[in-house]
């Protein structure tokens, strides 16, 4: 204590002048435009690129399972091939141009920035509106729904994970075609709650919850998770189901963002039905 | 010294009001803009002990900076030239050093130990305050141009102030 007394002694004209040079830099950032406009951006681009070298340095430590996953995905999507099928020959079909036929478009992105301790939970992308990104797009992985797009710069996107209250999305069971609502209710990462199925369904546990493709942001039919346990709660007419996700979010890392060309139309028919 | 007291005090507030109402408004081409007023801290006593140099030197970039309307510029640009004062005294000190009672003034030490002194100590305000102007390392021609120019022009009118104001001090 002595010593540091007598450090401040010793230099406290060096120390003051810090102290007051400091004060003068946050006037300077605090009242002028110009440089509060160059102070923050390239501090938003300092913190963005430090997101991302990190995120690139921890990709190295999953990469055998991203690889596992692709994999798997390629399998899939090499299953769904024309040339997987038996191709009758009697067959009689019109194909239309196929530049109308596509509803939705899919965008590889890496996850740089990813909370799962937190109450609101948010994912930042590496992509932004000059790919083409856009608020309200869904995002999924190759093992089911991940959240929705809320934000875009440039070259960055922040999006609202499923493990955020915010986030309501439209769901149902695969067997049946009920329909509800899914949300967390902020207890476990890898569960979400299935709300608003009547209680006349018929729920199988292990049964699969997909998207309903009700609202125009996911296409139906996109997994979201398992059914791990049904609850009835006393006086109402609903189940409320326990989901297993079937992503980890801990270890997110490559998504795709859904563009719905048709989102627009949707929005705006049913805005004016309404009405 | 407590006699000076006084005159440093009007001193203040005529270099305020004489940069604020006069040379604020000079721009030439945009390239000059002379600051006069950090002759009040290049004319205080050599025994002014630091800490008053530095709170004076926040004091008066401040009052500087409420009528320019760039809050802290000028503070921190002031700033660093008091604190830098001392190293640079000491490094242009005459071989039998500074005699009590002087002034840092032409009329004491002569024309060209003053301007040696001075343009050491303006040229670091101006780049600085020009650097913090910019605020980025872009346009790093424009800022040393504007620097040099406005140093110039800055030196000049000291010499002149000082010509007027501090010449019969010697006889006294």
């Amino acid at each position: 204590m002595r010593n540091f007394l007598h450090f401040l002694i010793k230099h406290h004209i060096g120390l003051l002048f810090i102290l007051l040079e400091m004060v003068a830099f946050i006037l300077i950032v605090t009242y002028n435009q110009n440089q509060r406009a160059i102070y923050l951006s390239s501090s938003s681009k300092m913190s963005g690129g430090l997101f991302e070298t990190v995120s690139n340095i921890e990709q190295y430590f999953v990469l055998k399972k991203v690889n596992q996953e692709l994999a798997e995905e390629n399998a899939y999507l090499r299953s769904q091939l024309p040339t997987s099928f038996v191709q009758a020959r009697d067959y009689f079909a019109l194909v239309g141009d196929s530049s109308t036929s596509t509803q939705y478009k899919y965008r590889t992105c890496r996850v740089v920035n990813n909370t799962i301790r937190k109450h609101f939970n948010y994912i930042t992308l590496n992509k932004g509106s000059l790919d083409g990104i856009k608020p309200d797009m869904g995002i999924i992985s190759g093992l089911g729904v991940v959240g929705i797009v809320i934000k875009c710069t440039d070259n960055f996107s922040t999006a609202l994970s499923i493990l955020n209250p915010r986030l309501k999305i439209s769901a149902k069971l695969k067997g049946s075609d009920f329909f509800g609502s899914v949300s967390w209710d902020n207890k476990s990462i890898h569960h979400v709650i299935l709300d608003e199925i009547p209680e006349h369904a018929d729920v199988q546990l292990g049964e699969q919850v997909i998207t309903s493709g009700f609202s125009s942001t996911f296409p139906e039919g996109v997994l979201i998770g398992t059914v791990e346990s049904v609850e009835h709660p006393v006086g109402e007419s609903f189940y409320k189901i326990k989901v297993k996700l079937s992503v980890d979010f801990a270890r997110l890392n490559y998504v795709e963002v859904v563009e719905n060309i048709f989102q627009d139309q949707q929005l705006q028919l049913e805005e004016e039905s309404v009405q | 010294m407590i006699s000076l007291i006084p005159r440093y005090i009007f001193n203040f507030f005529f270099f305020i009001f004489l940069q604020v109402l006069i040379l604020n408004k000079i721009e030439f081409s945009g390239y000059i803009n002379p600051y006069l007023y950090v002759l009040f801290i290049l004319t205080l006593p050599f025994e002014t002990p630091g800490w008053l140099l530095l709170v004076l030197a926040s004091i008066l970039g401040v009052s500087i900076d409420i009528f320019s309307n760039t809050p802290g510029m000028h503070m921190a640009a002031i700033l660093l030239m008091a604190y830098l004062r001392r190293f640079v005294l000491m490094r242009i000190s005459p071989r039998e050093g500074y005699e009590v009672g002087t002034l840092p003034i032409p009329s004491f030490y002569g024309f060209p130990w003053f301007f040696k002194y001075a343009g050491i100590l303006v040229v670091i305000h101006h780049l600085f305050y020009f650097f913090i102007e910019s605020f980025s390392f872009s346009n790093i021609i424009e800022v040393f141009g504007k620097t040099i120019f406005s140093s110039v022009f800055t030196l000049i009118l000291m010499a002149i102030t000082l010509l007027f104001t501090y010449q019969k001090r010697n006889r006294i």
